[in-house]
């Protein structure tokens, strides 16, 4: 299968890449890695006009130590990501999330820009850079923004993200020695998380993700309130669903979407505890 | 003296090519001269599982860029052809008067490419009168069920009743039992999912169609399709090239493929076709399917008296093979390897409005299998005694003498309690039952299970025989012609080790030539595990005439009696007995007949029966009981296929069998929402098993051989699967079985495992 | 629209439609069949061919998006009659069956030893999770890979 005829337009700059999705409106997508956009265009499940491929933007590909954060640039690899020195010295959770992503093929291509733009709840990186409180630096006509990824996330598929906007740069804090750890549920190796746990502690500090339990990725605050407030795990963990809305589909009920979170969490917080 | 290179492990011959190249499958065949100029077909296919069409309207599409032709059943005047298995199951290729299933072809679109043919499929417009949709087999045969062929007036469309088999007694059956257990077995809907999905092209040159398909039978093709072209048989060749898996789906013709010469003829073009995956998954027939009630009875002290099976086998929405595989496969081995002495055994196909189902690894033999081993477990869990036990307790003693169960059906060589042993003793069984009862002391999370299964299937139960030819090229290289049909299994190299053995011709320098029915008319295919009996049987034999043949050729070139002439094998010369030195070599006597036609021999080997293979297989699993998670660690295969000829090839059709039970098991099922939409429709969503799903496997060698071939071979092609999926099942089971547990379904999802778990506790 | 690219170190040019897959082009335009199409959606890995020496699904990459890349497909490897080590190592192991996954799982496989080069057993499972096959259950094709290791 092949998608429908598109154009295909090349950015060379985020600048030229902002001024042509001005200029082609809601016909046209960002392509990046291609790894979200291109199976949904195969299966004619998006039928774009336009493509406008920002993969040659060098210069939004970078993984750099700044102050209390690191700044990646938005396509900036999962295989760069997962392979970082930086990131495996600084953000541990996030390098180690990125090497679930896909498979091997997919993170030589795909970017965490692409991914996080594409505001998949089932995706593994934007609930990791969510529970890490991720910053992202979008830009558009009228120049640059940062929202917090807490803000960020909408709906199924929907972001803040307006449709003249392009993300540039996620900026991860440093874990500073923070336990981790990153749960992902599956039946296959290759396959979207039924439920996923991204999770740190430091102390009575602490952020956890879940990916896929509800229509955005979620950070389970409530969990974190209470290992703020001095709960134990297992008390902590009960509380992983106060804020998830999970959908049940051919792999799992929402009951049991639930059940995981939970499971998962708990885990999740040992494993950060430790 | 060299030795036999029977039972050695030679590498494959037709492995360099693709590895360096890849294989010709037949969307390759790029450089084809009759396929010059090809358009393109895709066909369009139904959006409702079932419904009476009222109009198609294909004009939006046929306006589309490149579009060259737009034909449904009406344009090409087609006429319903019944089923072989029920006349009154009648259809026509392209759905006229309602749809059945979602993805049935309703149009075909000839497009100068294939990028074009799919945009223009989805603007073909079906108006349907949408009926109600049964995905269900009890629903399909409710008393007030839509009719999905009104003329078979039941949804029912095979039974064994019909056939003179009287339907099960009921509980009656059971009053002499100490213990009676019962249970309702879903062996669910599987896709086959060989990697190279289904093609096919065609080309009319001089009067002939030109037919490749990629196809386990090109001989079985021949003629439907000469006949959907209404031209004589002779009038068509059908080739195969290289094929990229077929599991059993690729058996029959389908009507994507039976109808490309008529589409062909119309538009006066050669024509390719090949699906998409997204297609195959709904258009490529499914297997398995079958639903199982069974009750088991015997005494306390653990022997099996009675056995009753009630097997519903989905047909899906077509009565192709998928029919026939309860009453004529499940139903024969229901026996299993016990030695049951009162079994009754009913099978009723029934339609729906899903995929047609088809031959599929194992086809009907996993099912008995599944049903019986199944059975045997709930009868070990009610008397509390150990499951592989209660098996030995009723294993049929070793027979080296034909032995004949309850339901008819005789068995060629057995010896199953050795296989029980050696896998057994192979898998660590006492090991890992220690490691268990630790895990359950200590409250682990993580439950280990032990599953055993010990299986007997049928195999070479299609075919009676096979034709082979072998022919010697005057380069005394030599070119064997064969009925069978690779698709994976090595025959150029299984062909050619057989062929060798006999006449000392390196296997370098032998060829295999298959699947093209000018050069092959006879032959009965790949399937049913029966290859190597039978078509390597017809080499082998073929190749020991040849050889007789040949010595008569030498006799005369020497100057010799025939009786005095000897063939050296080790360097394939024929000389006169105690006069080595002075020699004919192959290329020498195949020059010498040339005048008479060539040095060759052809002949069809018929063989007595079917062979029955057995074996034993010990899965372990490791279950997170807090997620319901499975991983599979460790996995034993003790399968019995007789004489080895490759023990390299043998293992390896072994390990793909394993993965096949285990992804059923585990993993896979074709699922529909209630208004018969498929949802597992591409290997997204489909969990097609992978390598990380996986453990190595420990193999075991067991080598009875069978009289029912010169070889001594049985097939081994599916036994793998037979073995693994009951095993694994019961491996799951057993592993959360200290909590109450006594049944999960297949595929042992984590939420099914969990669901068990959940309920056992209540 | 005009692409070039340098495949199995022949340069290439050639005009594409925007939504022709690099895929597509390795095997309609260029006539390179060895690569396979298995799947719609980036699952089976039979299309995985090497982008700049990394292994990608060449279903899920524009040919547009490979523009001024150097490419290698299961053709490239060979020098001559010499097969490359993993290739050697799947005759050697039985570690295919129809041939159909073959390629891709070759390519993916000398990836994947680039990227580790002293794989466990578990490594090569999970660095082969991208890639289907049907018919020999992986076994012989981890052994395979096991053994490219060890050369």
């Amino acid at each position: 299968m092949i998608p429908a005829p598109f154009d295909y337009k090349r950015a060379g700059s985020a600048a030229e890449a902002i001024s042509l999705i001005g200029q082609y409106g809601d016909e046209a997508k960002f392509l990046a890695g291609g790894h979200s956009l291109l199976p949904m265009m195969k299966l004619r499940l998006a039928q774009p006009a336009v493509l406008i491929d920002i993969a040659r933007i060098t210069d939004l590909s970078y993984i750099r130590e700044s102050g209390d954060h690191i700044a990646i640039g938005a396509l900036t690899r999962h295989h760069d990501v997962e392979n970082s020195p930086v990131l495996k010295q600084h953000v541990p959770l996030l390098a180690h999330a990125a090497s679930h992503v896909g498979d091997p093929q997919v993170r030589h291509r795909g970017t965490i820009g692409g991914s996080i733009a594409h505001a998949d709840t089932a995706s593994d990186l934007p609930a990791t850079t969510l529970a890490l409180g991720a910053t992202y630096v979008v830009q558009g006509p009228n120049g640059t923004r940062e929202i917090a990824a807490k803000d960020f996330y909408k709906s199924y598929f929907e972001s803040d993200l307006a449709p003249d906007e392009m993300l540039t740069e996620i900026r991860v804090p440093k874990m500073n020695g923070a336990g981790w750890s990153f749960q992902k549920f599956n039946r296959r190796a290759q396959d979207w998380a039924i439920v996923g746990v991204a999770a740190w502690r430091r102390g009575n500090e602490s952020g956890v993700g879940l990916v896929n339990m509800g229509p955005t990725p979620i950070l389970a605050s409530a969990v974190s309130s209470a290992i703020a407030g001095g709960a134990s795990v297992a008390d902590a963990a009960a509380l992983a669903t106060a804020e998830s809305s999970p959908s049940s589909d051919l792999n799992a009920s929402a009951e049991y979407r639930e059940h995981l979170a939970k499971v998962l969490v708990r885990r999740a917080l040992e494993q950060s505890s430790n | 003296m060299g030795g036999s290179i029977l039972g050695e492990r030679v590498l494959r011959k037709e492995d360099p090519k693709f590895l360096t190249s890849g294989g010709k499958y037949v969307d390759d065949l790029l450089d084809e001269p009759l396929l010059q100029g090809a358009l393109h077909v895709t066909y369009a296919r139904s959006t409702v599982a079932h419904g009476r069409i009222n109009s198609i309207d294909t004009s939006e599409a046929a306006g589309m860029p490149g579009v060259v032709a737009i034909f449904t059943a009406a344009d090409l005047g087609l006429q319903p052809v019944p089923s072989s298995f029920n006349p009154a199951a009648a259809r026509t290729l392209l759905a006229s008067d309602k749809v059945r299933y979602v993805g049935e072809p309703i149009a075909a679109i000839i497009s100068e490419t294939r990028e074009q043919g799919e945009d223009a499929a989805e603007m073909v417009f079906a108006d349907y009168d949408v009926l109600p949709a049964y995905t269900d087999m009890m629903a399909a045969m409710a008393p007030d069920a839509t009719l999905i062929y009104e003329a078979c007036g039941s949804n029912i469309v095979f039974d064994t009743t019909a056939l003179g088999i009287p339907a099960n007694t009921g509980d009656d059956f059971f009053k002499d039992c100490e213990v009676v257990v019962r249970g309702e077995f879903m062996n669910q809907r599987v896709a086959p999912c060989p990697l190279e999905v289904r093609g096919s092209a065609v080309a009319w040159a001089d009067g002939r169609l030109h037919q490749w398909i990629s196809t386990q039978h090109a001989q079985g093709a021949h003629a439907p399709v000469a006949a959907t072209n209404g031209v004589d048989p002779s009038q068509v060749r059908i080739l195969t090239p290289d094929v990229g898996g077929g599991f059993g789906a690729k058996i029959g013709a389908y009507p994507e493929e039976l109808l490309l010469g008529v589409l062909s003829k119309r538009v006066g073009k050669p024509l390719r076709w090949r699906e998409s995956r997204s297609e195959s998954m709904v258009a490529l027939g499914h297997g398995r399917a079958q639903f199982q009630r069974v009750v088991i009875g015997g005494s306390r002290d653990g022997k099996v008296t009675h056995y009753q099976l009630h097997a519903f086998q989905d047909s899906g929405a077509f009565v192709d093979m998928g029919t026939i595989l309860a009453p004529f496969m499940t139903r024969p081995m229901s026996s299993g390897v016990y030695a049951i002495p009162n079994i009754e055994c009913h099978t009723t196909s029934v339609v729906t409005n899903t995929t047609p189902t088809v031959a599929y690894r194992g086809a009907g033999r996993p099912e008995a299998t599944a049903a019986i081993e199944r059975a045997m477990d709930l009868f070990a869990y009610e008397i509390g005694k150990d499951a592989a036990e209660v098996r030995r307790m009723n294993l049929i003693p070793k027979f080296m003498e034909p032995h004949t169960t309850v339901v008819g059906q005789t068995y060629d060589v057995g010896d199953y309690e050795e296989s029980l042993n050696r896998a057994l003793a192979a898998a660590d069984y006492a090991g890992w039952r220690r490691k268990q009862a630790e895990r359950r002391a200590s409250g682990n999370v993580k439950q280990i299970g032990i599953g055993v299964s010990v299986y007997v299937e049928i195999t070479g139960g299609v075919g009676n025989g096979e034709q082979a030819k072998i022919e010697i090229l005057d380069d005394g290289s030599a070119l064997v012609y064969t009925g069978t049909s690779p698709h994976g299994q090595g025959h150029a190299t299984s062909w050619a080790m057989l062929a060798s053995e006999k006449t000392g011709i390196p296997i370098d320098r032998i060829d295999l030539v298959w699947g093209d029915t000018d050069l092959t008319p006879v032959g009965s295919g790949t399937m049913g595990s029966r290859s190597l009996q039978q078509g390597g049987n017809a080499v082998y034999s073929v190749a020991g005439t040849l050889v007789e043949k040949a010595k008569a050729v030498a006799a005369r070139l020497l100057e010799a009696n025939e009786a005095d002439i000897v063939l050296d094998t080790d360097r394939a010369v024929f000389h006169v007995a105690g006069t080595p030195a002075v020699t004919k070599t192959w290329a020498d006597l195949a020059v010498a007949e040339k005048a008479n036609g060539g040095l060759s021999h052809d002949e069809y080997i018929g063989v007595p029966g079917a062979t029955f293979p057995f074996g034993s297989h010990v899965a372990v699993v490791e279950v997170d009981t807090e997620t319901g998670k499975v991983t599979h660690i460790a996995h034993t295969a003790c399968d019995d296929a007789g004489r080895v000829l490759n023990p390299m090839l043998l293992e390896g059709q072994i390990h793909g069998g394993v993965a096949q039970g285990a992804a059923q098991a585990l993993l896979e099922e074709v699922a529909y929402d209630g208004d018969g939409n498929p949802i597992t429709s591409n290997l997204a969503d489909y969990a097609f098993i992978s390598a990380a799903e996986l453990p190595s496997v420990t193999v075991v060698h067991m080598e009875t051989p069978t009289p029912v071939n010169l070889i001594g071979a049985k097939g081994i092609g599916e036994s793998g699967t037979i073995g693994s999926t009951p095993a694994l099942q019961s491996a799951v089971v057993d592993a959360v079985s200290h909590l109450g547990v006594r049944n999960i379904e297949m595929p042992c999802t984590p939420q099914r495992v969990w669901a068990a778990i959940a309920a056992a506790k209540k | 629209m005009k692409i070039q690219m340098t495949v199995n170190g022949v340069p290439r040019e050639n005009d594409v439609e925007p939504r022709t897959l690099l895929v597509q082009y390795i095997r309609e335009q260029l006539g390179l069949t060895g690569t396979n199409i298995g799947c719609d959606t980036s699952s089976c890995g039979a299309c995985t061919v090497h982008v700049n020496g990394e292994s990608v699904k060449s279903c899920t990459m524009l040919a547009a998006q490979a523009d001024g890349t150097s490419v290698t497909t299961i053709e490239g490897l060979a020098k001559g009659d010499q097969m490359h080590p993993m290739q050697e190592a799947f005759m050697q192991n039985h570690g295919l069956q129809c041939g159909y996954c073959t390629p891709g799982m070759v390519m993916a496989a000398i990836s994947l030893l680039e990227e580790n080069p002293n794989p466990t057993e578990e490594d090569v499972r999970i660095g082969l999770e991208g890639n289907l096959c049907r018919c020999t259950g992986y076994h012989n094709i981890v052994q395979s890979v096991l053994a490219a290791a060890k050369k």
